[in-house]
């Protein structure tokens, strides 16, 4: 993938988390502050805007890093930290690479999940995108790891981090408001990781139309 | 004598401003307190540029200590210490109590790390 189709997965993915955006709203009314759905669109708008000012041959590691950035300025809430730095720390793993290979994008997934785990210091099972991301993320690698193709591994993140997401209903949330609710807590999806399978989904997206 | 200056970093721009107003009363108006509260169209939310511009203000040369409320808050202010230039380090510390003891251990004169110490320490004062 080069500059510009990395760019198309945040394109795609802002897309995707606007549409979607009155459900993640709905999801965390139901257990966090009931701004989720905006936030991302806030986000993710800021990115493609910062994305839009960046040259034509900007490298992979650029384009991630500025929507990064741009995420981590104008989102407002505990998602722009989080989905900020994730992407910021793939941008970095991939450094000034003009062309990364599947194996270099697994690298740049598994910085995004260290720097997501790090700020947030959530475990799965703590009911966040942590137990959508990690599942995804080793899916993604363990694709690679058998020699398949962008779309496939895409796939493959892509149904690990929906199965992760899905487990999140059961549990009881130890991060953020929804852990003030205890029990109260369970039967309920989180909307971190909802809105994580709509960044997997995009990727998936992008590399369907590549292949 | 240059003093530790302090950042109150919370969701609510009003939060904000009221403990800063209460901290600079607790450092004597000696200390520079400022309020990062809010996004940055002034509704619920933080803002890593209100944080930066805050630390500006508050920087006195002496390094500046953040104090944060919840999730979003702490979340955004360590994002911001992460990629800080400038001698800056967000305290584990409740917000009132832990403003209020980081200011009037800064007006002493105390260094940043024993700022950050007295406002960590604001964990220990019991109400009951």
């Amino acid at each position: 993938m080069n500059g510009n189709e990395f760019a198309a997965w945040i394109r795609r993915a802002a897309e995707l988390v606007t549409a979607d955006a009155q459900r993640l709203t709905a999801l965390d009314a139901a257990i966090g502050d009931g701004d989720h759905g905006l936030n991302m669109a806030r986000g993710f708008g800021a990115a493609v805007a910062a994305l839009d000012a960046l040259p034509e041959d900007a490298t992979p590691g650029t384009v991630l890093t500025t929507a990064g950035r741009a995420i981590v300025s104008k989102t407002g809430g505990a998602s722009g930290p989080l989905y900020g730095t994730a992407l910021r720390r793939a941008g970095k793993a991939l450094g000034d690479v003009a062309d990364v290979d599947v194996t270099g994008l697994a690298g740049a997934l598994q910085a995004a999940l260290d720097g997501v785990r790090e700020l947030g210091r959530a475990v799965e099972g703590d009911k966040t995108m942590v137990d959508a991301l990690a599942p995804a993320v080793a899916a993604f690698e363990a694709s690679v790891a058998d020699g398949d193709a962008l779309a496939e591994a895409a796939q493959a993140a892509v149904d690990a981090g929906e199965a992760g997401m899905e487990l999140t209903v059961p549990m009881e949330a130890r991060k953020g408001r929804a852990s003030y609710l205890g029990p109260r807590s369970i039967g309920h999806l989180d909307p971190g990781a909802a809105s994580t399978v709509l960044v997997l989904l995009a990727l998936l997206d992008v590399a369907r139309a590549e292949v | 004598m240059r003093l530790v200056g302090l950042v109150v970093v919370s969701h609510s721009r009003g939060l904000a401003e009221g403990v800063a107003e209460l901290a600079r009363e607790m450092g004597v108006h000696k200390v520079r307190v400022e309020a990062a509260g809010g996004d940055a169209d002034g509704g619920l939310g933080t803002s890593v540029d209100l944080i930066a511009e805050a630390v500006r203000a508050a920087d006195d040369g002496a390094g500046v200590v953040l104090l944060a409320d919840l999730g979003g808050a702490v979340l955004t202010a360590q994002t911001f210490v992460a990629d800080a230039e400038t001698e800056v380090e967000l305290a584990d510390a409740p917000l009132v109590e832990g403003a209020v003891a980081a200011a009037s251990t800064a007006a002493t004169g105390a260094d940043l790390a024993a700022v950050v110490a007295a406002a960590h320490g604001a964990y220990g004062f019991r109400k009951l």
